[in-house]
């Protein structure tokens, strides 16, 4: 068995001379991680096995094997998808408290969904949206206007769980709400793109801001739109139906019949609905990464690439540039309303305040933290910013809080900075803001880059539009 | 003689396109929309044109500033309404530590005083924005600077925030009531006059600047081109601090004069502000500053319009939407707007 080991390495030199470099590096920064952590007092079990399986996926070098970087792509899934079981054991991280919550993780995987949309027309496309919350409130509304009780004159059920046939209103299965919505959204993107996406890179940028701008107003003057109540105004619709798969499927293949009456115990945990909800958006989150791929791979997305590029070299090369730029915004529509309607039926009920401009700011800055073009950034700086967003600028205020306020003054008070608390939530936009503005400043192919788009902020582009070259 | 010919062939053919007749024909909606409104209840009208004349003086201020950069840099500088609110912050504070009793000319002097501080005030914001954040990114892929204005912006509103809380805060009512002139029943009051008073100044002012001065005339030529501007041995980065010095205090005077005249600021106020100055900017023509105030003028009338009458109006709720569906209307069929000249930039 080690004699084989040994042959086989020799045979593979560079897995050898990879593996040892990261070890290395594993070794001094895994080291101080680990010791900072400890000393932390987040000395436990779950420390010691969380680093373990780190290290077992980024030591050996896996990515110079054949099919190996799947190890590290079903290692990661492995553990995201395991996160339920585990999340209660963990530890307590210094200044952030508590890992997050399931519920937490489930807005996380939403909002990297549209962060992933986002940066099918940002990152891929280079065309900057301001106003990709319109989208997401489409999508939102839709789910509410074919699962819910608002159009009560109507009565129709298609696939509906957990709702009593006799109940008024439109009532189809989410699964098939979250298709309409996508299409319904894309649709909506081509409308909106069609007319402006003629238009240069920030005068496209302003006009999708007054989109993004006017849809929630119509979302809040709804319930009396030419005497109809199309969005029932400012108190939002709500009960939403939920998820479920129905009895049939449930006795047939075991699939659970209704998301919210769901209790089981696995493993030693109780799952409910929650759970469910987490493993969903996570399978919706896969299904966004591969369409992402698959499209950057396709002949579109090369398209999309050389016109984010050089827009006039690939009018040349015979890139129709209106076409193409409509099927980006249209396939970024198309998963901002997947991610819209599958988060109105997670919160159960959609209300005009949730999109505000702020919010399209807060998914573009996802996109550019994480690394315009880059899928893995994007999920990574989508995950952090929704994180913080939901739990940690809380965690962190309250850190910041017990060592520093003079108002909860305790053994924990280190120095006195502040007499009051600071609500750290409070400036979560102005935070977001100065992130923009640093990766912006010294780091504009954000955290993880593209490699291409890293040359194009480095090297500059020809940007120019191409209507600004025919002059 | 070839300039004689470029000239002849530069006045447009007259000829009515579809888009052209769409657009009368909306604008014949408006007349119309005022003209009823008007035989109904003239009174009304009149006291709506001139709250619009007043908030357009305001925006005007605002919007000359998106104007003046946009001209230089082509770029939209989305923190500069935030600044404008910043300067009616410090009015705010100023007004209520010193002004709050003061009458008759303590009064003057105070306001002019105020003026002063608050001009210098936003114009070393505005300068140090430029400095520190946008001249980094001058030869960078265009989205990266307007990025930046957009987390300027944000951080600018949160400095607000800090500084003053989410709750508006009250500014003394210190502009006296007294009537200038009546048109039609309807008191024009010292309060609103006083917004035209200050704002016609400035702006010949800033038209005597930018067409009579050196300095002006250094402005231009970076707009056209600034790297032969550079050649001519023109100081491009100083003319462009001193494009957004000017800006600044720009949104200097209009933080004071809507500081006064609205009596309350609130940190977010100056994002609404901004976008409402910039479709001005926009509707007139952006980087041209007549236009600018045209624009300004337009909008605010529409909107001072769309908010009080009672005649087939859609109402204060839906103010927003018809500014922005402006904006996006102009943007796609006459991206130079009503003065600009037709560049390709949009289409």
């Amino acid at each position: 068995m080690r004699d084989r080991f040994r042959k086989w390495l020799k045979a593979h030199p560079e897995f050898e001379r990879e593996a040892r470099r990261r070890a290395k590096r594993a070794l001094i920064v895994g080291g101080i991680a680990f010791l900072i952590l400890a000393v932390t007092g987040a000395a436990s079990f779950a420390l010691i096995w969380l680093t373990a399986v780190a290290l077992a996926l980024y030591v050996p070098a896996w990515g110079t094997l054949k099919h190996g970087s799947w190890v590290v792509v079903l290692g990661v899934l492995a553990l995201v998808a395991m996160y339920p079981f585990y999340q209660a054991n963990l530890f307590q991280m210094p200044i952030f408290g508590e890992f997050p919550s399931v519920d937490t993780g489930v807005t996380m995987l939403i909002f990297i969904m549209m962060a992933l949309g986002l940066n099918i027309v940002v990152g891929y496309a280079g065309l900057l949206d301001l106003g990709y919350v319109a989208f997401y409130a489409m999508g939102a509304y839709t789910a509410a206007w074919f699962a819910s009780q608002h159009f009560s004159s109507a009565n129709l059920h298609l696939g509906s769980v957990g709702i009593n046939p006799n109940t008024p209103g439109i009532h189809i299965s989410i699964w098939i709400v979250l298709f309409i919505a996508a299409v319904f959204t894309s649709m909506v993107g081509i409308i909106i793109g069609f007319p402006t996406l003629r238009l240069r890179g920030d005068y496209l940028a302003i006009v999708t801001l007054g989109f993004g701008e006017i849809m929630p107003q119509i979302a809040r003057n709804g319930d009396h739109l030419f005497g109809k109540n199309l969005t029932n105004g400012p108190q939002g619709i709500n009960p939403i139906d939920p998820p479920g798969f129905g009895d049939n499927l449930h006795s047939a293949v075991g699939l659970p019949s209704d998301y919210l009456t769901f209790n089981k115990t696995i493993l030693g945990t109780s799952i409910s609905s929650v759970q469910l909800f987490f493993w969903t958006a996570l399978l919706l989150v896969l299904f966004t990464v591969f369409c992402s791929v698959r499209l950057r791979d396709s002949r579109l997305g090369r398209a999309w690439i050389a016109i984010r590029e050089d827009e006039t070299a690939a009018a040349a090369m015979g890139v129709p540039l209106m076409r193409t730029k409509t099927w980006a915004y249209a396939a970024g529509a198309f998963f901002g309303g997947i991610a819209g309607a599958y988060y109105a039926s997670f919160k159960s009920g959609t209300f005009p305040d949730d999109f505000f401009f702020n919010i399209s700011i807060f998914i573009l800055c996802m996109v550019i933290l994480g690394g315009m073009g880059n899928i893995w950034g994007v999920i990574l700086g989508g995950g952090f910013l929704a994180y913080l967003n939901q739990e940690g600028l809380g965690n962190i205020g309250g850190w910041l809080n017990q060592h520093f306020s003079a108002q909860s003054k305790s053994a924990d008070t280190w120095i006195t900075l502040w007499h009051s608390d600071i609500d750290v939530p409070l400036y979560q936009y102005g935070i977001f803001g100065v992130i923009l503005v640093l990766v912006m400043l010294f780091r504009p192919e954000g955290l993880i880059p593209s490699s291409r788009r890293k040359a194009e902020f480095r090297e500059g582009v020809a940007d120019e539009p191409l209507y600004d070259v025919q002059q | 003689m070839s300039t004689d010919q470029a000239r002849i062939r530069s006045i447009p053919a007259f000829r009515v396109s579809p888009l052209t007749a769409l657009g009368a024909f909306f604008v014949a909606l408006v007349v119309l929309w005022l003209a009823v409104n008007f035989v109904k209840s003239p009174s009304e009208w009149y006291g709506l044109f001139l709250i619009g004349l007043t908030n357009g003086a305001v925006y005007g201020l605002v919007a000359l500033g998106y104007s003046l950069v946009y001209g230089i840099l082509e770029l939209i500088n989305f923190a500069h309404g935030d600044v404008f609110m910043l300067g009616g912050m410090l009015v705010a504070t100023m007004t209520t530590a010193w002004l709050a009793t003061a009458s008759g000319l303590g009064l003057w002097v105070g306001i002019f005083g105020m003026l002063v501080i608050v001009m210098a005030f936003c114009a070393s914001i505005n300068t140090t924005i430029e400095l520190v954040a946008y001249r980094r990114l001058r030869n960078a892929p265009r989205l990266a600077p307007l990025i930046t204005a957009i987390g300027m912006s944000f951080i600018l509103q949160n400095v607000g925030l800090v500084w003053k809380g989410a709750r508006p805060t009250s500014v003394p009512d210190i502009l006296p009531r007294g009537e200038v002139f009546s048109v039609g029943g309807i008191a024009y009051t010292w309060n609103k006059f006083i917004v035209l008073l200050f704002t016609i100044p400035v702006l010949i002012l800033l038209v005597w600047l930018v067409q009579q001065t050196k300095q002006g005339k250094a402005m231009r030529a970076t707009a056209q081109d600034r790297e032969a501007a550079a050649m001519m041995g023109i100081n491009v980065n100083r003319t462009i601090s001193f494009t957004f010095l000017i800006a600044g205090s720009l949104a200097g005077a209009a933080g004071l004069l809507y500081a006064l005249y609205f009596t309350n600021v609130r940190y977010d106020e100056g994002f609404r502000v901004g976008l409402i100055a910039f479709t001005a900017a926009v509707l007139g023509g952006i980087g041209n500053l007549p236009g600018a105030v045209l624009g300004a003028l337009l909008i605010a009338m529409i909107e001072s319009f769309n908010n009080g009458l009672s005649w087939a109006t859609p109402g204060s709720d839906w103010s927003t939407s018809i500014i922005f569906s402006i904006l996006i209307l102009i943007l796609v069929f006459r991206p130079e707007g009503l003065l600009g000249e037709r560049t390709p930039e949009g289409a």
